[in-house]
């Protein structure tokens, strides 16, 4: 589409660390996109190098056809909203929205500031310092005052990081409402997972300056792509394995003396040393005595730790070669949850399960240890 | 105090009277902590201008050694006026002139220090106050070698074209201006990097987002923003400076001097104790009244 941001190889080098590293992307125009990472990853660098705060080191932004890697951000058709808003102390509310559209000469602010006001439901608040704000009042002007200028690109650095958690669950839908309405392209960076797949129609996960996976949240979510995605966006289990064969659609895989099946077309690899994974939330427990639906990857354990979570009951067992494996079960059903020292089975569903490519070394130990050693036990 | 607090609360069936709030006993505190200062300003500032007040209304036909006779001659006012308000309207000049300049040479100065020195700020500070550690006369002494018609200076400025051969800096208003503007630039900058340093970066860069060219950030935020510190800083110049008379006595000439010298002169040569005394009211008015319609003009409320 005519206005995507695009990033091309752009790398950002501070002194000799490389911050963000041969960053390749591209924002649909109207999307909600998140970059999603731990600090330090680079995401927010990123965003500022497309705002024009930051220098890159190599590499090329366009917006649309236009090349704006050099530009300084006074002349960038975008806009952010600063993780500590950043409004001006000294200027009301109303002349904070309206700084934006006076450098460019915009002579009847009075209006847009007021549809502003209104968008961001604090219609009686112009007259206003920032002092005399809440937190998340302030939040929205910033957020108004940015969008006020009707931006390409609206730029969010970790906005709602100051807020507290009822407060931020409020503004994400919020904000989520605002680009729906505005339908401006929104570049969200946060650290908060949850918010990135709530919000966002496409997540970046970021690490070591580098994009990890890209995707929509569930494609992210139920196919990571590396054991570093599988453990930051929500929790996996995950089991070292080798690739034995293939039955069909499936990929058959041993690991700690078990057979386990995936289908192929949820492996990022194929043969040798892979990791089996799966989410906690799509095991179920058995009691030994009882039957596990045939099919089913199977991992024998004891119970060592159960938390009750309301909704949820998360549970700790430990596998007979002393890997740890979460199950989280939904409190559907009636009766007590299962106690510490129970002996269960925990299986799922094969097409639940995801590979992923393993290094060599990675994971081996574990294997070593294993009470019955790969390819002993039938 | 705290224990016994603590077993009142301890006490079984909750029977026993409250404490008596442990706030009462120390609200006398902050006023015994003031008494010193207080004391210190009505001995040595209020009984000292009452006394010059009563002295400034004193029969001028009076003298030292047969002694003044309180008339309350108001006359020693417009009299004082009338012979020295050239030098009230130099001194006011002179200190305005160089107060502008302190503040031009200044203000860079104060934001390179605050916002881009790093880890020479420290080192940077001390150089701003390091001229304090010599005496204020020798250092205006040192600009009368530096200014003198035989200096480098000056030299420099004859040898370049459109200056006469009989170029001077000392004895004219430029020296007398220089001086004030030497001595008095740390009390600019001081007050100006105290707020400059506290500027938060982050605005500026906010302002540059939403359109802002560098000079507009500077116009619409940065300056603003400081507005604490030039008001201090200003004030810290100009007030000092319209009331000096060394650089006057030893930079210019009397065609330089300015009121501080005519006080000085009246008091100590002249000994002319009621005309001194309602000058240094003249003087103080004037600061005032300047002072008060540049804070009214520059807005204090609005910042701070």
């Amino acid at each position: 589409m005519a206005d995507d941001l695009v990033l091309e190889n752009v790398t950002k080098q501070f002194g000799g660390v490389t911050a963000v590293d041969d960053l390749s992307l591209t924002v649909p125009e109207g999307s909600f996109f998140a970059l999603l990472g731990a600090s330090g990853c680079g995401k927010t660098t990123t965003l500022r190098m497309v705002a024009g705060l930051e220098e890159l080191s190599s590499g090329t932004v366009r917006l649309g056809d236009r090349d704006i890697t050099g530009l300084r951000p006074y002349k960038r058709p975008v806009n952010t909203v600063f993780q500590s808003y950043a409004l001006f102390p000294h200027l009301t509310v109303e002349d904070n929205i309206a700084f934006g559209l006076k450098q460019r000469g915009v002579k009847d602010t009075k209006k847009k500031v007021a549809e502003m006001l209104e968008l961001v439901q604090l219609p009686a608040f112009g007259k206003r310092k920032p002092a005399q704000l809440s937190g998340g009042q302030q939040q929205r002007i910033a957020l108004a005052r940015a969008l006020v200028n009707e931006p390409k690109v609206l730029l969010l650095d970790e906005p709602l990081g100051a807020l507290d958690l009822k407060l931020r669950r409020q503004m994400q839908i919020e904000l989520k409402r605002i680009q729906t309405e505005v339908g401006t392209t929104f570049l969200h960076v946060t650290h908060d997972q949850e918010e990135a797949m709530w919000m966002a129609d496409t997540v970046a996960v970021m690490t070591e300056g580098k994009i990890a996976q890209l995707g929509s949240p569930t494609d992210i979510y139920e196919f990571p792509s590396s054991p570093f995605v599988a453990n930051f966006l929500g929790q996996s289990n995950l089991f070292a394995a080798e690739v034995s064969g293939t039955a069909g659609d499936d990929l058959l895989l041993s690991a700690h003396g078990g057979r386990f099946a995936a289908p192929s077309s949820r492996a990022h690899s194929a043969d040798g040393r892979v990791w089996l994974g799966v989410r906690p939330e799509k095991v179920r427990l058995a009691l030994p005595g009882e039957d596990a639906p045939a099919g089913h990857n199977q991992v024998h354990g004891v119970l060592t730790d159960t938390c009750y979570a309301g909704v949820s009951t998360e549970y700790l067992l430990k596998t007979p070669w002393g890997q740890e494996m979460s199950v989280f079960s939904a409190n559907a059903a009636a009766g007590e949850p299962l106690q510490p020292g129970t002996e269960v089975v925990a299986h799922w569903y094969p097409p639940h399960s995801f590979v992923l490519a393993r290094q060599s070394g990675e994971g081996d130990e574990v294997m070593r240890y294993s009470a019955d050693p790969l390819g002993v036990a039938p | 105090m705290t224990a016994f607090v603590g077993t009142t609360a301890a006490a079984p069936g909750g029977t026993a009277p409250p404490p008596p709030p442990p706030a009462r006993r120390r609200r006398w505190l902050p006023y015994l902590l003031l008494l010193p200062g207080g004391l210190w300003l009505l001995l040595f500032f209020v009984v000292p201008s009452v006394q010059l007040a009563g002295t400034s209304l004193y029969d001028r036909s009076g003298s030292l050694e047969l002694g003044y006779s309180q008339a309350f001659a108001f006359g020693n006012y417009g009299d004082a006026i009338i012979a020295y308000w050239p030098h009230l309207v130099r001194s006011a000049l002179y200190a305005g002139i160089a107060t502008i300049i302190c503040a031009v040479l200044g203000y860079p100065l104060a934001y390179f220090i605050a916002q881009k020195s790093g880890r020479w700020r420290n080192l940077l500070l001390v150089c701003v106050i390091a001229p304090f550690f010599t005496t204020f006369l020798v250092r205006t002494l040192a600009w009368k070698s530096i200014l003198s018609d035989n200096g480098p200076v000056t030299g420099f400025f004859r040898s370049l074209p459109f200056f006469p051969d009989d170029f001077r800096l000392l004895a004219t208003p430029v020296a007398v201006v220089c001086g004030l503007v030497y001595n008095f630039l740390p009390f600019m900058v001081l007050p100006l990097y105290a707020t400059l340093e506290r500027l938060d970066g982050r605005l500026l860069e906010a302002a540059g987002d939403l359109y802002a060219k560098p000079a507009t950030v500077f116009r619409r935020v940065t300056l603003p923003l400081s507005m604490p510190g030039v008001i201090a800083g200003t004030l810290l110049t100009f007030i000092p400076a319209a009331g000096d008379y060394i650089n006057a006595e030893l930079l210019g000439t009397p065609g330089e001097y300015m009121i501080g010298n005519v006080i000085d002169s009246a008091f100590l040569v002249r000994l002319d104790y009621p005309q001194a005394a309602a000058l240094s009211f003249l003087l103080m008015a004037t600061i005032l009244v300047m002072v008060f319609s540049y804070i009214r003009a520059a807005g204090t409320d609005e910042v701070v």
